[in-house]
């Protein structure tokens, strides 16, 4: 298969959602010597963004997501080893820390941030749900993260996103990183009102968000 | 003949319930109290770390002993909603965090000067055959904040009560509080003045405070109302009938729990689920399909002869909009036909976060069409129609006839002016006011009218000094005024 043709499947195996094909690509790709870097940047990453855009459009919706993120986790699972091994890194944008506020446990938002937020070059450290404000600050400092994502389902566990920024302050760690909030009963006047440093209205958006703070052109 | 909706034949009623059986005991079902996993054990269960496999004999033991019918009584200890078989009934949805400012159109957190509107307007409302402990009152502490609840609704209403508890210790204390109405707690058992409301955690769990209440509130004797939620495509299986076999699964494994703390007591076989909405992530109560999933389930539990319960005529519109009155009035009737004996949702908005006074009074229209509809067509004279045509010639006549006179009021629900049904002109005079603003006009007219209940004073004292003691344990000086 010709290189343009290569890459054009692995971003069709990304919007079919399709797992095994992803990978046999990937597995592809660096058995016919092509560039790791070049597979996930020219091939699966187009398909997840534009999974993203007709997500956006609600020409496609949260499975297809899903299955999307599903697919580049297990391209990126065969390519990373490969790279670690020539030495050539994935450019890493940025590492960020996700958590849902102490007392919520829902994940699927939260979940599906960090999916997109990997694919699109940044390092994720997924929490889960109802993680202690101790929990999120330790892992800002022991990653020495760039961002931390606090997500709230839930107008009772809300307060939470608020707690990890001051609990930030408090350690002497605010500076050092940007937050961001999301979750359906979180707003701008919430995020602007607690101190975040933004507010994330989805997974689509949490991606050009990131970039925002860690310097890049959305 | 009451009407009925049936989505499912018996096969599949049959299939549900052997598919449900072998997720007990093949799947097994998480219970993160230490307590119920040893009486299920105890029982035959195999239980590994905090996995429950149940086998179908233990259940079907469960199955024996639970009471097929129930009345809740209203605070005079008469019998006043019937729980078991097909009679339907209608609350208030409850534990919603926003209230519907009616001026602003603001969600804004709501405070007990609401919660006591809401109740006073139920109250008015003969509609509502319970109260529920509609909202939170945010402004008390969240310790005390369940009973706090409850103690508002005792004060302003006489109906019964569907509840639930925050904590075993705060449950204890709301079952006493109704024990005060009841004449104590045997009394409270004998002749029960409310349900509480009890959750297990899709999929397959019941939390450590989800089993400790059923096992609580069965050894009170206090109807258990479960509430299994399968949100269908994200907290459960994306069809209708694997969401509905998820809901058979957690509700037997819940009714297993609770009859081996005490057999006999009451359970209700109910619960709040919903589709998954696969653009915006939400769970929409208004949804067909939703109400699709509970009109299922509820058969399925009739046909174990349980009790039935479910969160229909609610909207997830964010005011009372031509949304709010199609989704709650279309999942209302769908509740009545399926023949849910209490239907919990009315006056919710915004996906059950948010409650609101005028849309309760809308809401109470198209409960009395519901009721109307399930109250079915009756025969009411001798001949159908025959004897009427005695002398009437050719000529639309029939105002005169005595029979009319005598039946219109029987045939015929007479609705709220919420409901227009004037000429054109008649509607311009009044002020060509909308739905929402008759409502509000309405809902003035019942809380000016409101007349409180006549509870025996000794009783309310020994509340009021019963829930000031806690509220000082809470750190709180002084209730507020409530009225």
């Amino acid at each position: 298969m010709q290189t343009e043709e290569l890459f054009r499947a692995m971003a069709q195996s990304i919007i079919d959602g399709d797992t095994d094909v992803a990978a046999e690509l990937a597995k592809r790709a660096i058995e016919t010597g092509v560039d790791p870097l070049d597979a996930i940047n020219e091939g699966f990453v187009r398909g997840i963004n534009r999974v993203g855009e007709e997500f956006s459009r609600e020409n496609m919706f949260l499975p297809e997501l899903v299955l999307a993120g599903e697919a580049m986790k297990a391209a990126i699972g065969v390519l990373e080893p490969e790279m670690a091994k020539e030495g050539t890194a994935r450019q890493i944008h940025g590492k960020v820390v996700l958590a849902a506020a102490p007392g919520d446990i829902h994940d699927i938002g939260k979940s599906l941030v960090g999916t997109m937020l990997s694919a699109s070059g940044f390092q994720v450290f997924d929490l889960g749900v109802d993680v202690p404000i101790s929990a999120v600050v330790e892992k800002v400092r022991e990653a020495d993260a760039d961002i931390v994502g606090v997500s709230a389902l839930l107008t009772t566990t809300m307060a939470g996103q608020q707690e990890v920024i001051e609990a930030l302050e408090a350690a002497g760690l605010r500076s050092k990183v940007k937050v961001m909030v999301g979750g359906a009963p979180v707003t701008p006047e919430w995020a602007e009102q607690i101190g975040a440093d933004a507010f994330g209205r989805d997974a689509v958006q949490a991606v050009t968000i990131a970039r925002q703070l860690v310097g890049l052109p959305g | 003949m009451q009407p009925k909706l049936e989505l499912l034949d018996a096969e599949l009623v049959h299939r549900i319930l052997d598919e449900a059986h072998q997720l007990l005991s093949e799947h097994g079902v998480k219970v993160q109290s230490s307590e119920a996993r040893g009486l299920l054990a105890g029982a035959g269960a195999k239980v590994a770390d905090e996995v429950a496999r149940i086998p179908e004999a233990l259940v079907a033991a469960a199955l024996e002993t639970v009471p097929r019918r129930f009345s809740l009584h209203d605070r005079s200890g008469k019998p006043a909603v019937e729980y078991g078989g097909d009679a339907v009934h209608f609350d208030p949805g409850s534990s919603c965090v926003h209230v519907l400012d009616p001026e602003t159109l603001e969600h804004r957190p709501s405070t007990t000067p609401d919660l006591v509107r809401i109740v006073k307007i139920a109250e008015m409302l003969a509609q509502y055959d319970a109260q529920s402990t509609a909202v939170v009152c945010n402004e008390i502490p969240k310790e005390i904040g369940d009973l706090y609840r409850l103690y508002i609704v005792l004060l302003f209403s006489a109906k019964p009560i569907v509840t639930g508890a925050f904590s075993v210790k705060t449950l204890q204390a709301m079952i006493e509080m109704l024990a005060i109405f009841a004449g104590g707690r045997e009394a409270l058992a004998e002749k029960p003045q409310a349900v509480f409301d009890v959750c297990p955690s899709p999929p397959l769990i019941w939390s450590e405070f989800g089993a400790e209440n059923l096992l609580e509130l069965a050894r009170a004797r206090v109807p258990a109302e479960m509430v299994s939620m399968p949100l269908a495509g994200a907290a459960a299986p994306v069809t209708l009938l694997g969401s509905v076999v998820q809901h058979a699964a957690e509700s037997l494994s819940g009714i297993t729990i609770h009859q081996l703390a005490q057999p006999g007591a009451p359970i209700v076989w109910g619960g709040a689920p919903a589709i998954f909405d696969m653009r915006k992530g939400t769970t929409p109560m208004g949804a067909i399909e939703t109400a699709m999933i509970d009109a299922s389930y509820a058969q399925v539990g009739k046909s174990l002869g349980l009790p039935t319960h479910a969160y229909l005529g609610a909207s997830d519109a964010k005011i009372v909009d031509a949304q709010a009155g199609l989704e709650s009035g279309v999942s209302a009737v769908v509740g009545a036909l399926a023949g849910i004996n209490m239907i919990s949702g009315a006056g919710m908005l915004d996906f059950l976060a948010c409650q609101s006074p005028e849309k309760l009074v809308v809401d109470a229209e198209a409960i009395a069409m519901a009721k109307r509809l399930v109250a079915g067509v009756e025969v009411r004279t001798e001949t159908l129609a025959t004897e009427m045509f005695a002398g009437i010639d050719f000529k639309g006549d029939f105002l005169k006839q005595r029979i009319t006179k005598e039946l219109f009021a029987l045939e015929q629900h007479i609705p709220s002016k919420v409901i227009d049904r004037d000429s054109m002109r008649g509607w311009q005079q009044s002020g060509s006011l909308d739905t929402w603003s008759r409502a509000k006009e309405r809902t003035r007219q019942l809380l000016e009218s409101y007349e409180p209940p006549q509870h025996d004073p000794g009783k309310v004292a020994e509340l009021l000094a019963m829930v000031e003691r806690l509220a000082q344990g809470a750190g709180m000086d002084h209730l507020p005024e409530p009225a």
